[in-house]
């Protein structure tokens, strides 16, 4: 994907997302309004756990903050919910970016138990003060109403602000991945001793990579929040945070463009993947498969089947059938560094 | 005084619970240099084996106990021989997904089979209390405190005085060198998978009756766990204890004696304090800095 090529991709995803919501039913734009959120946020944690090599279990808990600083500015201080966008990232960005000062001392697997404890965390914080966050009860955002006197459907207009922030967020990810900062992010995911022997300071580099992707987390957060119009403890729970690392996986973790696939998972296998696969379960085993737990129950065999048939997700798929398919392949796919360094 | 005395007796009893759990994270640590992040859910989903061995097999609590431990030893050999080994050559990252995959599951299991509701799990001990000069011990913390110590001791014995923990801590030193003297390494590693797994029951089992038993009690257990093992250096089993107790005490006597820190802050403050540790102390307290050979 890097090269001559990239831009060619780029325009199709631009012709699909304009066209799709002329193909589909207003129910299903809406949904995907949500897929490019969960793109937003695939390609913040990409930048952390497939580009630097560090794990986060808890940047649901980013997705959350991001979406109390836009309901708490809507709804307290009655801002417009568009110019919360960059605000909430910026909120999340900073959060991150203190966490991931002293979280960052820790190598590699260490980091996700720490982060595990952010969205339980999190949660407590609401809870105890509740005449800032709303409590257990949370707040309710006013109704998604288009604007700028353009008079269409609500799930039109959240499918046309989510995606016009996501074409925006995507490339600007394809930037941060190069260069010179991309290029570090790498080395220390390859090895934190020659990193720093190359005067890559790997504290400072993770940090960043740590705010980058939270920065990313509370643009997707504050997005959702004007999706759903409501926020409270339980909207994002650490299943959240562990369905963004399957999503990660799934898409082929290190590969920017892998994330379109990766989003598509997350936000169907909750509504529609999931539970066609359970029902096809069920007709061979008489279980009951819409008892509570029975999702869970998917994304974990589906994270260990990638895990163990396609380490490169998604994304490596395709460059293996890109380099069987035409000869101008490069030997490994396209994307042949997410194939050598599978997580 | 005698609330400080109180205070210190739950302390020390919560944190014999996160002191056992995190020696299991360390056990594994120490062996496979992999953090198992199904820790928390495995100890979990034991505790409810152990739940449903009383109430709907008629077992008392001792025997479904042991019963669960032999399950729990089992279970964990199991999980590794399948999950985790054929994974072996994979890089440290694909394995800590493994392992969360693994939590899931589980977490996702229980909740199906069993129901995510809330159930009362019995204890073995009366719910009364000693009374010594006016402060009031509970035979609960006492019964607690004792049965994970004696767990760490019998642990300790093995890995101290016999043949096979001798070679389990060879596995973990050097497993080129215990490989190339004859020790089955790789088996070694599945025995360190059951001897955490039957540790994490043991916490799960003790903590149930105070908690109530749901699909996710575990998880705040985990990151105190999780806490302790930072406190206390990581890599040190002793330290894994220590931190345990240290951080039930502190965490008790914050709340009892700080105003603004009620419940719901008890996560938020166990996460401030491994990040406090982290940034004055990384190495923990019982901790050697690690130096690296290039």
């Amino acid at each position: 994907m890097r090269g001559r090529a990239a831009p060619l991709w780029f325009a199709l995803l631009v012709v699909l997302v304009v066209v799709a919501p002329f193909l589909t039913s207003n129910y299903r734009s809406y949904q995907l309004g949500f897929v490019a959120v969960y793109l937003i946020a695939l390609c913040g944690l990409d930048l952390l756990t497939g580009f630097t090599g560090q794990i986060s279990l808890g940047h649901g808990a980013f997705m959350g903050i991001g979406a109390y600083t836009t309901t708490i500015l809507v709804v307290d201080h009655g801002w417009r919910d568009l110019w919360t966008i960059p605000v909430a990232g910026v909120v999340a960005g900073v959060i991150g970016i203190a966490f991931g000062l002293p979280a960052t001392r820790f190598a590699g697997p260490y980091l996700a138990l720490a982060t595990f404890a952010i969205p339980l965390s999190l949660i407590g914080i609401l809870k105890r003060f509740p005449h800032f966050t709303g409590g257990n009860i949370g707040k309710n955002l006013p109704q998604l109403h288009s604007e700028f006197g353009w008079s269409t459907n609500p799930s039109i207009w959240f499918y046309t602000v989510t995606w016009v922030v996501a074409l925006v967020m995507f490339p600007l990810a394809f930037l941060i991945a190069r260069g010179r900062f991309g290029r570090s992010l790498r080395a220390v995911r390859d090895s934190e001793i020659a990193a720093t022997a190359n005067g890559i300071s790997t504290a400072l580099v993770k940090t960043a990579a740590f705010g980058v992707s939270a920065f990313y987390c509370g643009v997707a957060g504050a997005l959702y929040a004007i999706g759903i119009t409501y926020v409270n403890p339980d909207t994002f729970p650490i299943d959240l945070s562990i369905l963004l690392i399957v999503g990660i996986v799934v898409g082929g973790a290190g590969s920017l463009y892998g994330m379109v696939f990766g989003a598509l998972f997350v936000e169907f296998i909750r509504i529609s993947w999931g539970p066609a696969l359970l029902d096809l379960f069920s007709k061979v085993h008489h279980v009951n498969t819409h008892a509570p737990g029975s999702g869970l129950v998917v994304y974990g065999v589906v994270l260990l089947v990638v895990l163990y048939a396609a380490p490169a997700g998604v994304a490596g798929l395709v460059g293996l059938a890109r380099s069987r398919f035409t000869a101008v392949g490069r030997p490994g796919g396209a994307p042949s560094q997410s194939a050598r360094t599978p997580i | 005084m005698q609330t400080f005395f109180q205070t210190l007796f739950t302390g020390l009893s919560d944190g014999a619970i996160y002191g056992s759990l995190a020696l299991a994270l360390v056990l594994i640590y120490k062996a496979t240099e992999v953090i198992n992040f199904a820790q928390g859910e495995m100890a979990m989903f034991t505790t409810y084996i152990a739940w449903s061995l009383i109430t709907h097999h008629g077992f008392s609590f001792w025997p479904a106990f042991f019963a669960t431990l032999a399950i729990a030893f089992v279970g964990g050999v199991a999980l590794q021989r399948t999950i985790v080994r054929p994974l072996e050559r994979a890089s440290v990252l694909t394995v800590v997904m493994a392992t969360i995959a693994l939590l899931v599951i589980l977490n996702g299991l229980a909740a199906w089979i069993w129901s995510p509701q809330l159930q009362f799990f019995p204890s073995p001990f009366p719910t009364s209390s000693w009374v010594v000069g006016g402060v009031h011990i509970s035979k609960q913390d006492v019964g607690t405190f004792g049965v994970v110590m004696a767990c760490v001791l019998v642990l300790w014995l093995f890995f101290r005085f016999t043949k096979l923990g001798l070679a389990m801590r060879a596995g973990a030193l050097n497993p080129d060198a215990a490989r190339l003297l004859g020790v089955r390494t790789s088996w070694l590693l599945a025995l360190g998978w059951g001897f955490a797994a039957a540790l994490g029951a043991v916490s799960g089992m003790m903590v149930a009756p105070t908690v109530f038993l749901t699909p996710n009690m575990m998880q705040a257990v985990l990151i105190y766990a999780f806490a302790a093992a930072v406190l206390g250096g990581l890599e040190s089993p002793v330290g894994a204890v220590a931190g345990g107790l240290g951080l039930g005490v502190m965490l008790n006597m914050l709340g009892q004696y700080v105003h603004p820190v009620t419940s719901e802050l008890r996560l938020p403050v166990a996460l401030a304090i491994l990040l406090v540790v982290l940034l004055v102390k990384p190495a923990g307290l019982f901790g050697r800095v690690v130096v690296r050979r290039v």
